[in-house]
């Protein structure tokens, strides 16, 4: 018992400290201008290829552009993007997710297998096919992700409802006059919100990952656009000599997503049901 | 246990009766793959037309020359891409159910054959990675159940754990940066389709996964040691490696062997990032020209070869949980 109730408080000091960690990341991101120390897209020969030293922190590129001031400025395209997708593709396939499992009949099936055709379609087709639709750039590599990664979402936000649906409670709640959309809002969402919220938390390192391979292989946003994965594929004949330059991005992506994916399994920990809820 | 000896002891009529069943689930999934696949073509189909009616055009500046509306009209005829949408997919449908792909846009040569001459490159990184991560991932997995909160646990969930925010380009850079400029033990790129070039890409790819790996063996590992037989056992006076080779490991597997079906699907669709880094000759970085060039016919044969390893993958991973989970196979068999 008293075993229990430390472990709890230490969870509760882990969400505190990784909250805190990613809204900082998150802030940075949004004040990115204001904090480099140079122009990211400046170009100065006479420095290029510089290694790191106190004026240069992490070295600059082959045009000279200083590398910190670039690792910086490529986080709000990075991490703004990232969330962004996260946030819709979590608001929109959940209520697919909702819609089906509520209505259910053809049209769950209808919607089900419209998904099952988006999880099979490779997703570098897909990010293609926008990019030549639409042209280039990160909202085409986001609408591309958006397109193949709802379902997920859609899949457990249905089978939550399915789930809530059987219930005693809101048997009782239909019962006592309650209208559809109050059910839905008032006992079905918050009830099935968690287990969402989770799946998201712990998709945001996954999303931006793939983002920033999607832009590494051209798909996504392009040089000379300050965006990680861009960066690395762009310096990356650099490797061998200039290591820093390549690797400056990378460790950018590793330090946010290993943040994101702390919070996102704090979090579940925080709501599973064997701490004893909220 | 005593649903798997029941199971043992009835006769062969139920086995042939088995044996029928699964027959009709397999039959009834693989024909799942005729709705996926014609809308999966079709839908690439319709992105492909709504992106690109200067696919003659990218063809031709692709070559560097400049040329009259009368050929690029002429070229465009010759690919039928005159005719309306919905004719321009039947007859296409239509060869494919020949077996006929058409000929890519760029080299004029069959997609068929071309896609198949891709494929051993693919597939033996698909081997090669799959070994690497079994052999990386499984014993430090179990080792890290085994020594639960201790050091050694700690430091592998922690190696596991700056792995899994990697991104595998990133991966493969370190590497590259580590093995093949430092160290100088492996090629930089591939030189072709031979074991020493597979091995770097290969280990990447094992890098990423059993980073995704051991946290999976080592929950299951630990979730199989907390059950009541294992104190049962060890009251009884077994050994703890007979436990944990007999029993745990046993059981903990059939989690494993799942998991490890869904990697081989993803990997056979070809790593592009992977493959166009080391420059293996596979699938993936195959997808990843077509697509630049805006080769339809094979970025068609891509997609399609996707959707039959998706279905493919979703099949045989029930099938496992079927055969591996004694409790299913009980259901099966009354119902």
């Amino acid at each position: 018992m008293r075993k229990q109730k430390v472990k709890k408080n230490h969870l509760k000091v882990r969400l505190i400290i990784f909250a805190t960690l990613a809204a900082a990341l998150i802030i940075c991101a949004f004040f990115s201008e204001h904090l480099c120390p140079y122009d990211p897209y400046a170009q100065d020969l006479s420095i290029a290829k510089a290694v790191p030293s106190p004026e240069h922190l992490l070295g600059t590129d082959r045009y000279g552009r200083d590398m910190l001031s670039r690792v910086i400025a490529g986080s709000k395209t990075s991490i703004y993007s990232t969330l962004l997708l996260v946030g819709f593709i979590n608001l929109f396939g959940s209520a697919i997710g909702i819609l089906c499992a509520w209505v259910g009949s053809w049209l769950d099936s209808l919607l089900m297998r419209i998904s099952d055709l988006f999880l099979a379609f490779p997703g570098l087709v897909f990010a293609l096919a926008v990019a030549a639709i639409l042209g280039g750039g990160v909202q085409n590599a986001i609408i591309a992700l958006a397109a193949i990664s709802w379902p997920k979402y859609a899949r457990v936000a249905r089978s939550q409802t399915l789930a809530q649906k059987e219930t005693v409670y809101l048997r009782a709640a239909r019962l006592s006059g309650c209208s559809t959309f109050a059910l839905i809002t008032r006992h079905i969402i918050p009830n099935i919100v968690g287990p969402i919220l989770v799946t998201a938390m712990l998709d945001i390192g996954t999303m931006m990952m793939e983002l920033a391979g999607l832009s590494f292989l051209g798909l996504g946003a392009k040089p000379p656009a300050a965006e990680w994965g861009s960066m690395m594929s762009d310096t990356r004949n650099l490797l061998a000599t200039h290591p820093w330059v390549t690797l400056a991005p990378g460790f950018a992506i590793l330090i946010s997503v290993m943040i994101f994916n702390l919070l996102g399994d704090t979090v579940r920990d925080w709501l599973d049901p064997e701490n004893g809820g909220r | 246990m005593m649903l798997v000896l029941s199971g043992n002891e009835k006769t062969n009529n139920i086995f042939l009766e088995r044996g029928r069943y699964y027959l009709n689930y397999i039959v009834k999934r693989i024909l799942q793959l005729i709705p996926i696949l014609i809308g999966i073509t079709f839908l690439s189909f319709a992105l492909m037309r709504l992106a690109g009616s200067d696919v003659v055009q990218e063809l031709y500046s692709n070559r560097g020359t400049e040329v009259s509306q009368e050929i690029i009209d002429a070229k465009r005829a010759e690919l039928g891409l005159d005719q309306p949408f919905a004719v321009q997919y039947v007859s296409w449908f239509k060869n494919m159910l020949k077996g006929d792909l058409g000929n890519s846009y760029v080299t004029g040569k069959p997609v068929f054959s071309t896609f198949v001459n891709k494929l051993p490159a693919t597939m033996i990184l698909t081997v090669l990675s799959i070994l690497l991560t079994v052999v990386i991932s499984i014993p430090l997995g179990i080792f890290a159940a085994v020594r639960h909160d201790r050091i050694a646990d700690l430091l592998i969930r922690f190696c596991s754990f700056i792995g899994n925010a990697m991104p595998n380009f990133f991966v493969g850079m370190l590497l590259m940066q580590i093995l093949s400029v430092k160290l100088n033990l492996l090629p930089v790129i591939a030189t072709g389709v031979n074991f020493k070039s597979a091995l770097m890409p290969a280990l990447t790819l094992a890098v990423s996964m059993s980073a995704k790996y051991l946290r999976q063996v080592r929950a299951t590992v630990l979730e199989e040691l907390n059950k009541p037989y294992v104190m049962g056992a060890k009251a009884r006076g077994v050994r703890n490696s007979v436990i944990l080779w007999k029993n745990v490991l046993k059981s903990s597997l059939l989690t494993i062997v799942t998991l490890l079906a869904l990697s081989i699907g993803s990997l056979l669709g070809g790593t592009a990032i992977i493959e166009s880094i080391f420059m293996w000759d596979g699938v993936g970085k195959l997808a990843v020209d077509a697509i630049n060039m805006r080769d339809y016919p094979l970025i068609l044969a891509y997609v399609m070869w996707m959707a039959i390893i998706y279905v493919v993958v979703n099949l045989v991973t029930d099938l496992l949980y079927h055969q591996l989970d004694p409790r299913i196979r009980l259901g099966v068999t009354e119902g």
